[in-house]
């Protein structure tokens, strides 16, 4: 594939780092993303086929973390899956090979773009982008909430580390939200 | 001028001096006073003008309830009008001005409409200024509105930022007086997530006001004490300068914080202020109370002020009003106004108390108090000199927030004002003076208490010795004695007379009182001149309080800034963007983009030397039509659709068939609303044996797919479908033309030879050596057309490929406009005809409604009034003479008819003007258009004068017969 060069959501080559006081914003382009419902009616078979290729299928509103795939949960019967770019470009083909028919698997890793947050304490921040309650919610949270008018899962890795995935085509809004709500938090 | 009635004590940092103007004075004060107290220090007690008289006014109070002291501060761009002096904060270099008075504050010459006050009694601008009746807009209105003025705006930009942002605790406690301390306190203690909000700056609430004792130590100290207390707590949040202004739905309060409103500039990324919505399981309301004043004569000179706040400025600002003062009560509380003044040094030549007979019942001093005249219980009267007069009628409950959700406070007697009703916000409980409780002691047990009794708690905490002493009051509203004018509401210029007035006119319901009055409908809601009024028109009624009634309360709690409210959604970041896959690409050539929804799409993109759009956008459409154009259409809206039922799914929710497409294949489906309307239209393609693909117009891609889903939860859960947006996913381009095929030969890797890749194929193919991509034959332009997709990051790459690999045939890339142009010669529907209004059958496309299974809106679509003959259908336009102009939302008229809407064939829906014909092309919905081809109308447009001969035509203008799409 490499007769076409990819550009990042932000319009570059390389993945943005963006500092603000304590917060470190890192675009990820390294993780593949791919949807995965149950056929209705069909949750004991996806759960069998999905434990034996190592696809965790959390509860509702946790993300759970395995040895090549990463999940959390978006919908009733529904996930989404992470796994590294490099190696699973085609994560949609890879994981309906690996669950067959008891799945609708649909590729997501261009429709999102992924900031990683890390600081000391993301709560500051997070209570001026979102209605998540954030201290309270236990590491692996998973949720999908707005953040300044757009749609997004985040991710609670830790008190200081949280995943926010949100629409690509508004990679920059969102990436602009981040930094003036950090500068004013700390 | 030195602060000359700056007397000791206070919660005052003397070691610093702050410097400040007003009305471009210079003035110094000290670090914790306010703009009102630090004036007021300097002698300065004349702030401001009234409302309507333009009276001469001075601070009544020494809190957010101001009604008279309201002033502009800053300049520019960061000028706020209508400021209470009594809450800004000092800073150093303030600069502040009186408003609402001119040329000067000391002389006003509106000052007038005090002299003329018989003519603007209540309700005077529903009496006069009727005739003549154009007038009122014009002329009346704007003079009365200038005359009646509050601050006034600079008009420049405010450069500040305003944040919003959301907290959840368990209690939120709203005021951080005893009450709320002692709330606060309990919760924190017992490991509570605690929010602890005051207005003020400092927290104490009216502790920092009184010299009361709490636990041996002075009440101040106290606070201090558990201020330290609790901000030592991780539980608990201290939120100072921070007003709740309501409760709202499901336990969720507004509050804002004026962060940086201290400050002379905010630091750097900080905001001014944060709306914070605060998600609370209880809430405490621990507000206090509002003294209000007593009605008589004047009482509304610079230097007249609550009994309370009198002392507060004493107590917690070192400041006295005046070296005379006189007191004026009803109740045991005013007294100690008249015992702490006299501790600081200051002659208190009178104490005037109505329940010993003694009345004030006039006044003296222009702008500012001299005298006033005493009636005593014998009826003698009496002048006495002074410069400050006290005045206590007893002290209102803040029962506003309490009030949010309708509930109707009830009158207490005892304390003579209104407590709390039963029905409040669900899980708001009232504490303290909120709740009608006015001794110390009691704020500090209900505060206890209630924050016990929110969370469930076990056990309390021992409470703190404080004075427990018991409401003496003898109600009195106004003194009867004297003629003249005697304020009710200060800000609104509300008198007794007014009251009379409305009783005479038979206004006596409190809400009408408010209306015709304006009772308490200025920016202070009333909360001093509210229960004055509606207690004076029980008397005049004979009616008793509680049958009288009260009005309620709305929120904010006090005025709150539009910044504020707005938050960072302002000027370009209103709302966030989004970008399509070519958007680098497009701003790199200097492409016009246009916003479509969120989008930023390519409007079109100027070649050098072309000067006006329409060149830029025929040349984009001829060469299409010559050779090859690309569009980016990405921001079409993609569904993904799975599941063994997908296509019943899509039989269901399409008016035409696709479970039988076939794989590979894709096809023209036309979705319909419930009621028969179309409501979206799009291609679907049939990837796999359980899989389609649908597209959406841009504008429904959201709409259609909460259809879709609502459909797949609610209507059919029994089906198997699953669904989820890819419109991001994937970067999509409209390649069309004669030689679209041989561009995309440069980069597809498989054979798309018009055998293999037959017109609507649709299929998953790889570009530029083993790129997933997919591909469908599709056109809206008439012309031979595909769409091509890559996954989203490949977008750019992909287009800029194109057009090196197929330079030999001069691809152009084209934005919306020349889409927009080649679809309507193509005689395809769009926005202008997919109008919320218009059916399948007024769109030509009757026949796509299949009879032979159902559908959504297949039944209502064949309603009578939607299947006449003579109804509404699509017919191109053109004008008669080609230089002839037409316009969208011209109507058509017959030859010769009056351009009435009894005359009213339809309407041109979309118009352009296509190079391909030459002349102004349209589209339009006539009435029994499929009968008319060929017939001379007008198309007449009253807006813009156009009254122009058309030809009516097939909406197919270019390629009727699908020759060069199949190619």
């Amino acid at each position: 594939m490499a007769e076409l060069q990819a550009m990042t959501a932000l319009g570059a080559r390389q993945a943005a780092v963006a500092v603000v006081g304590p917060v470190t914003i890192t675009e990820r382009c390294d993780v593949a993303l791919a949807s995965v419902a149950a056929r209705r009616g069909r949750m004991a078979d996806l759960a069998r086929a999905a434990q034996a290729a190592g696809v965790p299928l959390p509860d509702a509103a946790r993300h759970a973390g395995g040895a090549v795939y990463n999940a959390f949960w978006v919908a009733p019967e529904m996930w989404f899956v992470e796994a590294p770019f490099a190696s699973h470009e085609l994560i949609a083909d890879q994981l309906k090979a690996a669950l067959g028919d008891a799945a609708s698997v649909t590729e997501q890793s261009d429709a999102w773009v992924i900031y990683d947050l890390t600081a000391p304490d993301l709560a500051p921040l997070l209570e001026r982008l979102c209605n998540v309650d954030f201290p309270a919610a236990p590491d692996g949270f998973a949720t999908r909430t707005v953040i300044e008018h757009l749609g997004c899962y985040l991710i609670r890795h830790g008190r200081g580390q949280v995943r926010i995935i949100g629409a690509r085509s508004s990679a920059g809004s969102l990436l602009h939200a981040l930094e003036v709500a950090a500068a004013a938090a700390w | 001028m030195t602060q000359s009635n700056r007397i000791s004590g206070g919660q005052i940092d003397r070691t610093k001096t702050l410097r400040f103007t007003f009305d471009g004075i210079p003035y110094q004060g000290h670090p914790g006073d306010t703009l009102a107290s630090a004036l007021l220090a300097n002698g300065v007690r004349l702030m401001g003008r009234s409302f309507k008289y333009h009276r001469p006014r001075g601070p009544m109070t020494a809190g957010s309830e101001e009604p008279n002291a309201l002033v502009e501060l800053r300049s520019g761009g960061r000028q706020e009008p209508n400021t209470r002096a009594t809450v800004a904060e000092l800073f150093d270099g303030l600069s502040a001005n009186s408003q609402n008075r001119w040329p000067s504050l000391r002389f006003d010459a509106m000052g007038i409409n005090d002299r003329l006050s018989t003519f603007f009694a209540a309700g005077f601008y529903y009496k006069t200024f009727m005739w003549p009746k154009a007038f009122w807009e014009k002329l009346y209105e704007p003079i009365i509105r200038r005359a009646a003025g509050l601050g006034s705006v600079s008009r420049e930009e405010d450069p500040d930022d305003y944040d919003k942002g959301f907290l959840h605790c368990d209690l939120l406690v709203i005021g951080a007086g005893p009450t709320g301390l002692m709330a606060a306190l309990t919760a924190g203690r017992a490991g509570k997530r605690v929010i602890l909000a005051d207005e003020d700056f400092r927290m104490g609430g009216r502790l920092n006001a009184e010299t009361l004792a709490v636990g041996g130590t002075h009440g101040a100290d106290w606070a201090a004490g558990v201020v330290a207390e609790l901000a030592s707590l991780p539980n608990v949040r201290l939120m100072p300068r921070t007003t709740v202004i309501g409760a709202f739905d499901h336990g969720i309060y507004g509050a804002v914080e004026r962060v940086s409103d201290h400050l002379a500039l905010p630091a750097a990324g900080k905001p001014r202020q944060v709306l914070w919505r605060i998600y609370s399981h209880r809430a405490i309301l621990a507000g206090g109370a509002t003294e209000r004043p007593i009605a008589f004569e004047n009482n509304d000179r610079p230097g007249i002020m609550l009994a309370g706040a009198l002392r507060a400025y004493a107590n917690r600002w070192g400041v006295k009003v005046g070296q005379r003062v006189a007191v004026f009560t009803n109740n045991d509380d005013g007294l100690r106004t008249a015992e702490d003044l006299k501790a600081k040094g200051v002659e208190v030549v009178a104490v005037l108390d109505s329940r010993q007979g003694d009345e004030v019942i006039d006044t003296s001093g222009r702008l500012g108090l001299k005298s006033i005249i005493v009636r005593d219980a014998k009826g003698r009267t009496r002048e006495i000199a002074v410069e400050a007069l006290g005045v206590s009628g007893g002290w209102n409950p803040n029962v506003n927030v309490h009030s949010h959700h309708r509930s109707r406070p009830v009158y207490d007697p005892t304390i003579a004002a209104f407590v709390p009703g039963a029905e409040g916000p669900p899980g708001l409980m009232v504490a303290g003076a909120a709740a009608g409780v006015l001794s110390t002691h009691g704020a500090l047990r209900t505060g206890r208490d209630a924050a016990v009794e929110a969370l469930g708690l076990t056990g309390a905490a021992d409470l703190p010795e404080a004075e427990d002493a018991p409401v003496r009051i003898k109600a009195l509203w106004h003194v009867a004695h004297g003629k003249g004018r005697a304020w009710i509401d200060q800000q609104n210029d509300v008198t007794v007379k007014d009251v009379k007035l409305a009783k005479q006119e038979n206004f006596t319901s409190v809400e009408h009182l408010k209306r015709y009055t304006t009772l308490g409908m200025a920016t202070d809601q009333g909360k001093t001149g509210n229960v004055l009024g509606l207690a004076i028109m029980a008397e005049l009624t004979g009616r008793s309080i509680p049958d009288t009634g009260t009005t309620i309360y709305r929120p904010p709690y006090t005025p709150v800034a539009m910044g504020a409210l707005a938050g960072r959604s302002r000027g370009t970041e209103f709302k966030p963007f989004r970008l399509t896959p070519s958007h680098h690409w497009a701003k790199e050539q200097g492409a016009v983009f246009v916003e479509v929804g969120m989008w930023l799409r390519t409007q079109w993109v100027p070649k050098a030397g072309e000067t006006e759009w329409r060149q830029s956008v025929d040349r984009e459409v001829l060469a299409t039509r010559r050779s090859v154009g690309i569009c980016d259409v990405t921001t079409l809206g993609k569904i993904d659709i799975q599941g063994t039922d997908a296509g019943a799914f899509l039989d269901r929710v399409y008016a035409n068939t696709f479970s039988t497409l076939a794989v590979g294949k894709c096809r023209y489906g036309l979705m319909l609303r419930e009621d028969g309307i179309v409501f979206d239209d799009g291609t679907t393609a049939r990837m796999g044996e359980h899989e389609y693909v649908m597209t959406t117009t841009t504008a429904n891609a959201v709409p259609v797919f909460r259809h879709l889903e609502y459909c797949r939860q609610v209507l059919w859960p029994d089906m198997d479908v699953q669904l989820i947006s890819t419109t991001e996913a994937w970067a999509q381009f409209s390649v069309a033309g004669p030689n679209a095929r041989k561009v995309l030969e440069k980069v597809v890797d498989q054979d798309i030879s018009d055998a293999a890749f037959p017109y609507m194929g649709a299929r998953n193919i790889t570009v530029c050596g083993g790129l997933r991509a997919r591909l469908f034959r599709i056109s809206f332009s008439g012309e031979l057309a595909y769409e091509i997709a890559v996954p989203t990051r490949y977008g750019d790459a992909l287009l800029r490929e194109m057009l090196a690999r197929g330079a030999e045939y001069d691809p152009i890339v084209y934005g919306t406009e020349a889409l927009g142009v080649m679809r309507i010669e193509k005689g395809h529907v769009a926005g202008g005809e997919l109008n919320g209004q218009s059916t399948a059958l007024n769109m030509g496309l009757g026949k796509m409604v299949s009879k032979k299974k159902d559908s959504i809106g297949m039944v209502l679509s064949q309603r009578e009034g939607l299947v006449e003959a003579e109804g509404y259908r699509l017919v191109g336009v053109k004008p008669v003479d080609p230089k002839g102009k037409l316009s969208a939302g011209s109507h058509f008229l017959e030859k010769g008819a009056a351009a009435v809407a009894a005359n009213d064939g339809g309407w041109l829906t979309s118009k352009v003007y296509s190079p391909h014909i030459g002349c102004d092309i349209a589209l339009g919905y006539l009435k029994a258009g499929d009968q008319k081809i060929g017939r001379r109308m007008r198309a007449v447009n009253l807006l813009s004068g156009q009254d122009t001969e058309v030809e009516i035509v097939s909406p197919h203008f270019f390629d009727p017969e699908g020759e060069r799409l199949r190619g």
